[in-house]
């Protein structure tokens, strides 16, 4: 088999994985940040309760985002050394800047954080979750400043037979830069929120009386409906007018535009078809495309025709992974939406069916990041960095496809059983948590 | 001073931090396989709880600053290593998760599972890592364009399996002195007498080690006794050495734990000092290795990088100082631990 695709479903495979742990470790990070700061302001009990049982479930989703990202920073050696070497003079320095600024400081205040609760004052105690946040929030930012390099790339020249850095700003503050990192960060704390109230709900769902849960429930809807418009709009709505302008095929790829035209049309719905690239049972809005990105209705935009046929990324899974994650954008506006208006209503909490919406909502915020992530990356092919380097001329030379298929056998082994046990465990530690917080209220009075 | 041979003694620093520290952890792992109790297999978890994920950091950090300071070494040596690295990073995956996956579950066949996960993914580790630094001081087999010419199996020599050994007995005396350190009662006895074996394992090791790589590869040695550094680390591997039994018999548990950390970091400083400037030495054809200046970043970068770590890494001394200060002292069972 070809080293290219398979060191390709490798990464793939591996940063998809990992990429369901960051964004809830920092979605929760945040969410345990104010529940904390309220358990230690207002001393209250029922708030220090929920911060000893959520920073289990925080402590068990690090843990397993910490064993998955260990991969991603040999990778980028072990699988596409040749890109290593040809960008390794820009691309390196942010990898090198999330250990030095982030990693610490994130993990090390996290063993402080779980261990430390009756070992230092209680302000130093909410600090260590607060450095967990920020830590885990630089961490996105260092990431995704590489990422977006890749995306679109500033501040280098290429001389000696690679990329060598010019202007360190320049390359750090590129133009994608700052919309990915606020959708990025935007987008994990929707997944946090989502998080908290299905655990929540499923609390309540056993005691509607639950005084803990009725707390988090509601700090995790009021979060959640704000961040989950914020993910849309702006920052949502920005990126895209950023990808219009800067990654054009990327454009035209997602939202399904395969002819030029001036008033283009914003698909809302559609099942595109691959040879020729055609768009079936379309539902669309003329216009309306250019109006959003270009602010202007008859503003031209470059469909696929324009652009090389070996420089196009695959139409079909950028459009449906696209579309796929704007619906369910939408759709977390609507459920966060009507579960504030529950709350207000004070039906929240015996709404059972609703509580099991909520409950089952957990992972589609995790399925939109994927999603996303997939736009995102899949819609830069064919290209390792935007117009400098293409990922087929990017993998190592000396590693045989064989040992690539093994490690791959590998990673699916472990990370099914990785995946498996902890959705387990977090069953397992949810449907205990009565018991525990009794236990644990024992634990601090003794 | 020059940018090159900083990032050189930076990347070295990592490397030795990582080795220090993740070390001990590493070593309590594998004494973990021997625990005599329950009761002693939670005083292993519980002490190394709070710092082992900071410590494992350090090698992630040395991995990027590999990449942002020696693109070419980072890039040669992992896709070089590539099947050693996937299961040294399996290894790491199964550790990480099998610390934290264990107290989750009141069953004894799912503790002893995971107790086994989490020993012999150390051990594996332990073995890994040094077999890999093996490689790297008996040299890989390189060509003109700076890639790997060798197979997974070149990696498996003498020199290189006795060096993962050697890495083995150290991490676990440094891990045992690091419990004695941490525990009370019978158990810190028990886990005294584990010291002298180790010891003498470890002296032996590297007394062997050492003699094979002045016969495979002499020229770590040429020119060494004029380095003023090199007399310092032999200082520290010396003191190291011969402090563990010394404060060992004494009961002075901190002391001892110093001694094993000088000893490793100083076997890491005479490594680094007998390198360089060399990073990889190419095994049969001393011309194509790569050393500070051809498998560099240039100096922007270089520049760049040294001013985010001399930002970074004081802040990162003090913070986790103080972390290891809150949790210093023996382990206390409580409702929080593992």
């Amino acid at each position: 088999m070809d080293p290219v695709i398979l060191s390709r479903i490798q990464f793939a495979l591996t940063i998809g994985f990992h990429f369901l742990f960051p964004p809830l470790t920092i979605g929760l990070a945040w969410l345990l940040v104010v529940i904390e700061y309220i358990g230690w302001r207002r001393d209250q009990e029922v708030w220090r309760q929920a911060g000893r049982l959520f920073a289990k479930v925080l402590a068990l989703t690090f843990a397993v985002g910490v064993a998955t990202g260990i991969v991603m920073e040999f990778q980028f050696g072990t699988n596409w050394s040749r890109y290593s070497k040809f960008v390794g003079d820009i691309f390196g320095a942010p990898l090198a800047a999330e250990g030095v600024l982030t990693f610490f400081l994130e993990s090390g205040f996290l063993g402080l954080y779980l261990f430390g609760r009756n070992r230092v004052s209680k302000g130093m105690h909410w600090f260590s979750i607060l450095m967990v946040a920020v830590g885990a929030t630089l961490s996105a930012f260092w990431i995704l400043v590489a990422n977006s390099w890749q995306q679109t790339p500033a501040g280098f020249v290429v001389q000696n037979g690679r990329a060598e850095l010019a202007s360190f700003y320049d390359a750090v503050f590129n133009a994608s830069m700052w919309v990915r990192f606020l959708h990025t960060v935007t987008a994990a704390i929707v997944c946090g929120a989502f998080f908290l109230a299905g655990l929540s709900a499923y609390l309540l769902r056993k005691n509607a009386e639950d005084r803990m849960a009725r707390r988090t429930l509601t700090l995790a809807v009021v979060v959640g409906l704000i961040f989950s418009i914020l993910v849309a709009f702006p920052t949502g709505h920005d990126h895209a007018k950023q990808v219009a302008r800067t990654q054009p095929e990327k454009f035209a790829a997602i939202e399904g535009l395969y002819t030029s035209q001036k008033a283009a049309p914003l698909v809302m719905f559609a099942y595109p078809l691959t040879k020729p690239p055609e768009l079936k049972a379309k539902f669309e809005i003329k216009g309306l495309l250019s109006w959003m990105a270009f602010g202007d209705v008859n503003a031209h935009i470059p469909g696929i025709d324009q652009f090389p046929a070996d420089e196009i990324p695959p139409l079909w899974l950028t459009f449906v992974s696209f579309h796929n994650m704007v619906l369910l954008g939408s759709l977390f506006i609507v459920i966060m939406a009507w579960a504030v208006i529950q709350r207000i209503r004070e039906k929240i909490w015996t709404s059972r069916r609703f509580l099991l919406v909520l409950i089952w909502a957990i992972p589609f915020p995790l399925a939109a990041c994927q999603l996303g992530w997939i736009t995102a990356e899949v819609g830069r092919q064919p290209w390792i960095v935007y117009k400098l380097m293409k990922t087929a001329d990017a993998v190592s030379v000396t590693v045989p496809a064989g040992q690539i298929l093994f490690s791959i056998i590998l990673f699916v082994v472990v990370y099914s059983a990785l995946g498996s046990l902890y959705i387990y465990l977090l069953v397992r530690k949810m449907g205990h948590a009565d018991q525990e917080r009794l236990s644990s209220a024992v634990g601090q009075i003794a | 001073m020059d940018l090159n041979i900083t990032w050189f003694l930076l990347v070295f620093v990592l490397l030795g931090g990582y080795a220090i520290l993740d070390g001990f952890d590493l070593g309590v792992g594998v004494l973990h396989l021997f625990a005599g109790d329950e009761f002693e297999r939670r005083v292993h978890l519980n002490a190394i709880g709070p710092v082992w994920d900071g410590n494992e950091v350090w090698l992630l950090t040395g991995g990027g600053a590999l990449f942002a300071a020696f693109p070419v070494v980072y890039a040669t040596v992992f896709s070089g290593f590539y099947l050693a690295l996937m299961l040294l990073l399996m290894a790491l995956i199964c550790r990480a998760v099998g610390i934290e996956f264990r107290g989750k579950v009141e069953s004894l066949r799912w503790k002893r599972f995971w107790d086994m996960v989490f020993g012999i993914s150390s051990l594996v580790a332990a073995l890994l890592l040094g077999v890999a630094f093996g490689n790297i001081l008996r040299g890989i087999p390189l060509d003109e364009q700076q890639n790997y010419a060798g197979t997974f199996f070149t990696l498996l020599n003498p020199l290189a399996l006795l060096i993962g050994i050697l890495s083995v007995a150290l991490f676990t005396l440094h891990g045992a002195l690091y419990l004695v350190m941490k525990s009370e009662g019978d158990l810190h006895e028990r886990l005294r007498k584990w010291v002298p074996g180790l010891w003498v394992a470890v002296v032996a090791l590297y007394a062997a080690a050492t003699a094979t790589t002045f016969f495979v590869s002499p020229f770590l040695f040429t020119g060494l006794l004029n380095q003023p550094l090199f007399w310092v680390f032999l200082l520290l591997v010396t003191w190291g050495m011969l402090s563990i039994p010394v404060a060992s018999a004494a009961n002075r548990g901190g002391l001892a734990f110093i001694g094993s950390s000088s000893l490793i970091g100083g076997i890491m400083g005479l490594s680094a000092v007998s390198l360089f400037p060399r990073l990889v030495p190419a095994l049969g054809n001393l011309a194509n290795s790569l050393d500070i200046r051809n498998a560099a970043s240039t100096p922007r970068t270089l520049k760049v990088m040294l001013i985010i770590a001399l930002i970074g890494m004081p802040l990162v001394i003090i913070y986790t100082a103080y972390i290891y200060r809150a949790f210093k002292g023996k382990v206390k069972l409580g409702h929080e631990s593992y």
